[in-house]
C-alpha cells in the first residue's frame, strides 16, 4: 500500500472549519469542569495560607481545628512522603510548606470538613507560630550579595562563586566575535529593561476531587493540562504507586501553561486518606493569584550594533529572571529565543535564574521568550528610528532562514520567518496612514515547539464509525483537529469520528499539553494509528479475497485490488470491513506510541497601531494584524483563535497586567479588579494572516501554533507606544501612570 | 446573619437602631454581597428596603425629579426626563459596572458605600442633589455632598437610611458632564474623576459653575474655587487654566497600586477641563 513520506498537500477535511465537538456542552453549561464533580459523602477542603512573605514556621497546632464541628481531617506537610529528587520535593513543599513559608499565600495546612463553612471556621482555629524573616521580591535586589536567602544550597555548579545563593542557574548561548562585531557597527544602542510578572489568567480556578482509600487505591478528578503529570506528582508526594492512582482530567477553562503542575491534588488526597472520604478543593481567585504560578519577572540588558544600512553586526543580551521561591530554568528558553529571528555573525546571551519570595513560577505560553524578545525587538526598533530605517526592511535584511546557524545552536531547516515578514510588508496595514499621537510598532516572535511522549489508540466501531482515544487535555480545540486528521487519513466524514481524552489507566503515558505539542504530536500519532488500522484493514480484505497483503491497496477510503493481476473485486469501504471484523479476526484498531521529534519551530510577526493620550498616558490599541506560519492550519478557526488569544494576553502584559508587591512582601492585587486583564471593549478586531510553510517533521506539515502568538505583542506594542509618545519605554507594563511620567519627563 | 424585609420605614429604622452588631442595608447588593463573599464584612443584620413605598419610583417634583433609593441604574438610564435634565448625573451612574450590575446598582448604594471613587457621586454633588434621610426622628433632607465622610464612612447616624435622592429643577442653558479615568475601557474603578455642572446666560457666558473631583481625596470634593474660575467666562484658556490649578490644589490623593499622587492630581485636572467642555456644549454654548 502506498503511504507518502513527504507532507501531504491535498486535503478534504483538514483546513476546513467544522463545528467544534465541545461547543454545545460549553455554551449550555453541560460541560463538566473541575469543580463540577461531586461524590456521596464528599468533604470540602480548605487551605490555610501564609500571611508572610518569608517566615520560619516554629509550630503548627491543629488540635483546636481537629475538634471543631464537622472537621474530619487536618493535614500539614508532615502528612506527605519524602520523594527521592528535588523536582518532586519542590512540588511537595509548594503544596504545603515544610519548615519555612516562602511567599505570601504559601499553603501551610489544610482541613476537610462536612461543609464549606465548617472548613472555613476550622482554618481559623489552626495556630501557626511564625518567626518572620527578611524577604525579597525584586529580581535585582535578590541577586545582591547581601539579599535575604530564599533557600540555601540550591545553586547549580555553573553559577560563579560569590553570587547570592538566590541565583540558581546560569546559561550562555551564542557564537562569533562580539568585539569585532561591535567595532563594525555605525550605531550601538544599549538599554536596560524591566518586566513585571503576569499571570496566565485562566477563567477556571484550579479544582479537584480526590479519593484515596485504606487499600491504597485512589482517584483524582481535576482540571489540569496533564493527567499523567498529576499522577506522577501525587504518587511521589503521597508515597503511593502510579498504578494505584487513576487521574481523570475534566474539561478545562483555560490553562496557558499554568495548569502544568499540581497545587491542590496532593493536599486533597492527603485529606482523603486521613478522613476516609472523598475531598473536593476549589481554589478562589485570590488563591489562584497569590499561590499558583505566574510567569517570571525580569531585568534585562540588551546591546546591539548596526551598520548605517541596517545590518546587525553584533548582539548581546543579559537576562535576569526571577521565578519565585524555588529554582526554575525559564531563563534558558529566554536566552535561546532572544535572537532566534536573526541571522547573526556575533551573538551572545547570558541568563541567570533567581529565587525570590514569590509564588513558584509556572509555564505561561512560550515561557521566557516574550520578555527576552521584548527587550531585543525594542533595541532593534530604536536602532531603526535612530538610523532612519524601515523596521520591516531591517528585519528582512537580517532574517534567519533555512541554513542559518541560529543564535542558540541548531541550524534552521525550512522556516517561515521571511514569508511572514514579506506578508506583513505587503499588507495594507503596513502602509495605512497614522494620525497625531499614533504610532505603529512591530515585532518578530519565535517559539521552538515541542513533540514529546504520545500514545494514541484508534478503534473502528462495527457501524463504520471511529473512536480516537488520546491522553492530552484539550485546551485549544485539539479534539476537533485530531478527529479531522483521523477522518482525513481514513477518508471518512468528520462526524464519523469522536475523540475522547483518556484517564491515566486507559492509555500509556503522555506528556502534558504544553509546548504547542498536541496538534503536532497527537496528530502525528493519530495519523500513524489510522495508518496502522488501514494496514490491518488491508490485511483483513486480502484474507477475504484470498490474496497476499501486497496485492491490495488503500485508495479513496476503500481497500481495492492493487492491480489487474489481483483480479476483479469490488472495493470494500471502512464501514463494510468494520461490519464483518468479528468474522475476520476480531476488532480492528490502530495504535501509535512515539516520543515525537521534528516539531518544527514557528515564527510570527505582529503589527500594531496605538494611540497615546499625552495628557493621561492612556494607550488605545487601534489596529492589530498577526502574520504567522502554521505549517498547516488543521482547523483555521482554532489557529486564528490561538493567534488572537496570544495577542490579547500580550496586550494585557504590555499595558496593565502586573504582580504588585507591597513593602511587606504581600501581593496587593490578588483579584481581577486590580490585576487588569484586557476587557473586550479594550480590543480592536484582531486580523490574522495564516501562512503555511509545511513542517517536514509532520505527515500533514503541521507546526504548533499555540505559543508563538504571545511572543511578539510586548515588543510590538512597546514600539508602537514609544513611537506614538515620542519617548522610548523600557519597562512593562506601560500603565498610564508610568507612561504619563515618561511623557512628562521627556517634555 | 439575620435578613429582614421590614413592613415600614419606621420598623426598618427601629431594627437598625436596636442592632448591637454590624448591620447593612441591602439595595442592589452589588457592593454588599461582594464584600460578604470576599469575607470583608459579616453583618449581623441585613435590612432589605427595596419593596417599601416610593423606593422604586422616579417622580417629577418642583420641576426636578425625586429618585427612589432602590431605583437601579438601568431604570434611571431609560428615563427620558432625568436624562434630558441631568445627563452628567446619568452618565456617572451608568458607568457603574456592566449591564448586569446596572440592573441592580443604585445611586444611594453607591453614595453610602462610601468609596471616594464612587462614579455617581461627583455629578450628584455638582447637581446640588439632596438626599432624603429617614431615621428614628423622622425624615430630613441632607445635601448629597455632606453624606460621605471618608472611605467607607457616611454621616448617617444609627437607624438612618436614604429613601430618595432629589435632583432639582434646571434653568435654560444648563448642562453637566462626568468623566473618569480608568486604565481599561470598562469594569474598572476610577483612578480620578471629575464632574462639572454649568448654567450659561443667553450669550454663552458661565453664570454658575460647579466642579467636583473624585478618587483624589478621602471623599468626593466640590472645588469651589474651580467653579468660580469658570464663572464669567466662556471657557477661554485663562479660565480653564485657573480652573485646573484650583482642581490640582484641591487634590489630596494617595499613592497606591491604582495610581500615583502625581498621576491622580494631573488627570483630575485634565478630566475637569474635558468635562467642562462637554457640559458647556450640552448647555448650548458654542466654543
Ligand atoms: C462588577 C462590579 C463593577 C462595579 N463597577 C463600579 C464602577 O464602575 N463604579 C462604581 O462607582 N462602583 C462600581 N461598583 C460598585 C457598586 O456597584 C456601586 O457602588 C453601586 O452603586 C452600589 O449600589 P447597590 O445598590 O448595589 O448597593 P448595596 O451593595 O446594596 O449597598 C452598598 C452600601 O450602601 C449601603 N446602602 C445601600 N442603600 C442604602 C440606603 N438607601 N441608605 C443607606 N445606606 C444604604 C449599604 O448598607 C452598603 O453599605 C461595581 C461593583 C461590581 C460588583
Amino acid at each position: 500500500m502506498a503511504l507518502d513520506s513527504n507532507p501531504k498537500q491535498d486535503f478534504k477535511i483538514v483546513g476546513t472549519r467544522v463545528p467544534r465537538p465541545d461547543g454545545i456542552d460549553k455554551v449550555t453549561g453541560k460541560a463538566m469542569y473541575g469543580a463540577d464533580i461531586s461524590a456521596p459523602g464528599m468533604l470540602y477542603g480548605r487551605i490555610l495560607r501564609s500571611p508572610h512573605a518569608h517566615a520560619k514556621i516554629l509550630s503548627i497546632d491543629t488540635s483546636a481545628a481537629e475538634q471543631a464541628p464537622g472537621v474530619k481531617a487536618v493535614v500539614t506537610s508532615a502528612d506527605f512522603a519524602n520523594p527521592g529528587d528535588d523536582y518532586f520535593r519542590d512540588i511537595r513543599d509548594n503544596c504545603l510548606a515544610a519548615g519555612k513559608a516562602l511567599y505570601d499565600g504559601h499553603a501551610i495546612a489544610a482541613v476537610a470538613a462536612t461543609s464549606k463553612s465548617a472548613a472555613k471556621a476550622a482554618i481559623r482555629l489552626i495556630k501557626v507560630e511564625y518567626e518572620v524573616l527578611p524577604h525579597v521580591t525584586d529580581v535585582d535586589a535578590a541577586m545582591a550579595p547581601d539579599a535575604p536567602i530564599v533557600q540555601e544550597g540550591r545553586a547549580l555548579e555553573n553559577v560563579p562563586k560569590g553570587m547570592s545563593q538566590n541565583v540558581t542557574t546560569h546559561v550562555e548561548f551564542g557564537h562569533g566575535d562580539l568585539d569585532a562585531g561591535f567595532a563594525k557597527a555605525d550605531k550601538i544602542v544599549e538599554r536596560s529593561f524591566k518586566t513585571a510578572a503576569t499571570h496566565q489568567g485562566y477563567i477556571e480556578p484550579q479544582a479537584c476531587m480526590a479519593s484515596l482509600g485504606a487499600d491504597g487505591r485512589g482517584e483524582v478528578w481535576c482540571c489540569t493540562q496533564g493527567q499523567y503529570m498529576v499522577r506522577a506528582n501525587c504518587a511521589e508526594v503521597l508515597g503511593i504507586e502510579a498504578s494505584q492512582l487513576r487521574v481523570i482530567s475534566s474539561e478545562i477553562g483555560g490553562g496557558f501553561g499554568g495548569k502544568t503542575t499540581t497545587f491542590i491534588e496532593p493536599v486533597a488526597l492527603a485529606l482523603s486518606r486521613k478522613s476516609g472520604k472523598p475531598v473536593k478543593i476549589v481554589m478562589t481567585r485570590e488563591e489562584v493569584l497569590r499561590a499558583t504560578g505566574p510567569t517570571v519577572s525580569t531585568s534585562m540588558d540588551v546591546k546591539i550594533g548596526m551598520t548605517k544600512d541596517g545590518r546587525i553586526t553584533a548582539a548581546k543580551a543579559d537576562l535576569r529572571y526571577q521565578g519565585g521561591a524555588f529554582p526554575n530554568g525559564t531563563v534558558e528558553f529566554g536566552a535561546q529565543a532572544a535572537f532566534a529571528a536573526y541571522d547573526l555573525e556575533a551573538v551572545q546571551t547570558l541568563g541567570w535564574s533567581v529565587m525570590t519570595n514569590r509564588p513558584k513560577e509556572v509555564a505561561y505560553r512560550a515561557p521566557g521568550a516574550p520578555t527576552a524578545i521584548y527587550a531585543v525587538e525594542s533595541v532593534v526598533d530604536e536602532l531603526c528610528q535612530d538610523l532612519g530605517l524601515d523596521p520591516l526592511d531591517v528585519r528582512i535584511k537580517n532574517a534567519a532562514r533555512k541554513g542559518t546557524l541560529s543564535a542558540y545552536g541548531p541550524t534552521f531547516d525550512e522556516i517561515g520567518l521571511l514569508a511572514t515578514l514579506e506578508a506583513a510588508k505587503a499588507h495594507p496595514h503596513y502602509s495605512a496612514p497614522l494620525g497625531p499621537n499614533q504610532g505603529r510598532g512591530l515585532s518578530c516572535g519565535f517559539w521552538f515547539n515541542f513533540g514529546g511522549n504520545t500514545c494514541v489508540s484508534l478503534n473502528l466501531n462495527d457501524d463504520g464509525t471511529v473512536g480516537v482515544v488520546e491522553g492530552n487535555p484539550d485546551i485549544g480545540g485539539s479534539r476537533a483537529s485530531i478527529s479531522m486528521m483521523a477522518a482525513e487519513e481514513l477518508d471518512i466524514p468528520y462526524d464519523k469520528v469522536r475523540t475522547v481524552i483518556a484517564d491515566t489507566s486507559s492509555l500509556g503515558f503522555n506528556d502534558v499539553t504544553d509546548g504547542s505539542r498536541v496538534t503536532f504530536a497527537v496528530g502525528l500519532a493519530t495519523i500513524e494509528a489510522a495508518r496502522a488500522a488501514k494496514r490491518e484493514m488491508c490485511s483483513r480484505v486480502a484474507k477475504i479475497w484470498g490474496l497476499e497483503e501486497d496485492a491490495v491497496t488503500w485508495e479513496d477510503g476503500c481497500v481495492k485490488p492493487a492491480g489487474p493481476n489481483a483480479g476483479e473485486h469490488p472495493p470494500m469501504s471502512l464501514a463494510e470491513i468494520a461490519a464483518i471484523a468479528n468474522n475476520t479476526g476480531g476488532p480492528i484498531a490502530g495504535h501509535h506510541e512515539v516520543n515525537a521529534d521534528g516539531a518544527g519551530v514557528s515564527f510570527g510577526v505582529h503589527l500594531v497601531d496605538t494611540e497615546v493620550d499625552p495628557e493621561t498616558g492612556a494607550t488605545k490599541i487601534l489596529r492589530y494584524t498577526i502574520f504567522q506560519d502554521a505549517g498547516k492550519a488543521v482547523h483555521p478557526d482554532y489557529v486564528e483563535g490561538q493567534m488572537q488569544g496570544g495577542a490579547v494576553q500580550g496586550i494585557g502584559w504590555a499595558l496593565n497586567e502586573e504582580y504588585i508587591y507591597g513593602e511587606d512582601g504581600r501581593l496587593q492585587n490578588p483579584g481581577f479588579l486590580d490585576y487588569r486583564v484586557p476587557v473586550a471593549s479594550d480590543l480592536p478586531p484582531i486580523e490574522t494572516v495564516i501562512l503555511e510553510i509545511p513542517n517536514p517533521g509532520h505527515p500533514y506539515g503541521v507546526r504548533g501554533v499555540g505559543e508563538t502568538p504571545i511572543v511578539p505583542p510586548l515588543a510590538a506594542i512597546a514600539n508602537a507606544v514609544s513611537r506614538a509618545a515620542g519617548v522610548r519605554l523600557t519597562e512593562l507594563p506601560m500603565s498610564p501612570p508610568r507612561l504619563l511620567k515618561a511623557i512628562t519627563e521627556n517634555a | 446573619m439575620k435578613y429582614v424585609k421590614p413592613e415600614s420605614f419606621e420598623v426598618a429604622s427601629q431594627l437598625l437602631q436596636n442592632e448591637s452588631g454590624t448591620s447593612r442595608i441591602l439595595a442592589g447588593g452589588t457592593d454588599v454581597l461582594v464584600q460578604l463573599k470576599a469575607e470583608m464584612v459579616e453583618p449581623d443584620l441585613m435590612v432589605d428596603l427595596k419593596h417599601l413605598p416610593g423606593m422604586q419610583d422616579i417622580t417629577a417634583e418642583n420641576g426636578g425629579y425625586r429618585i427612589g433609593a432602590a431605583v437601579p441604574g438601568a431604570v434611571v438610564g431609560e428615563h427620558d426626563g432625568v436624562k434630558a435634565m441631568w445627563p452628567g448625573v446619568v452618565e456617572g451612574l451608568e458607568l457603574i459596572g456592566s449591564t448586569q450590575v446596572q440592573g441592580r446598582a443604585t445611586m444611594a448604594g453607591n453614595l453610602c458605600n462610601g468609596s471616594p471613587a464612587a462614579d455617581s457621586v461627583p455629578a450628584l454633588v455638582t447637581a446640588g442633589a439632596m438626599a432624603r434621610v429617614h431615621g428614628p426622628d423622622g425624615a430630613r433632607d441632607v445635601p448629597v455632598a455632606d453624606i460621605p465622610q471618608g472611605p467607607g464612612k457616611t454621616n448617617l447616624s444609627k437607624g438612618e437610611f436614604i429613601t430618595s435622592i432629589f435632583l432639582p429643577a434646571r434653568p435654560d442653558h444648563a448642562g453637566d458632564a462626568y468623566l473618569r479615568f480608568i486604565p481599561r475601557t470598562e469594569m474598572d474603578i476610577a483612578v480620578s474623576s471629575a464632574a462639572v455642572s454649568l448654567v450659561l446666560d443667553a450669550a454663552g457666558t458661565c453664570r454658575q459653575a460647579h466642579v467636583a473631583v473624585g478618587a483624589v481625596a478621602p471623599t468626593v470634593r466640590l472645588v469651589e474655587k474651580a467653579g468660580k474660575a469658570l464663572e464669567g467666562s466662556q471657557l477661554d484658556s485663562d479660565a480653564i487654566a485657573a480652573m485646573k490649578t484650583a482642581v490640582e490644589a484641591a487634590c489630596n490623593p494617595i499613592d497606591d497600586k491604582r495610581g500615583t499622587i502625581e498621576f491622580r492630581t494631573k488627570t483630575a485636572a485634565v478630566l475637569a477641563e474635558r468635562a467642562a467642555r462637554i457640559a458647556y456644549s450640552r448647555a448650548g454654548g458654542q466654543s
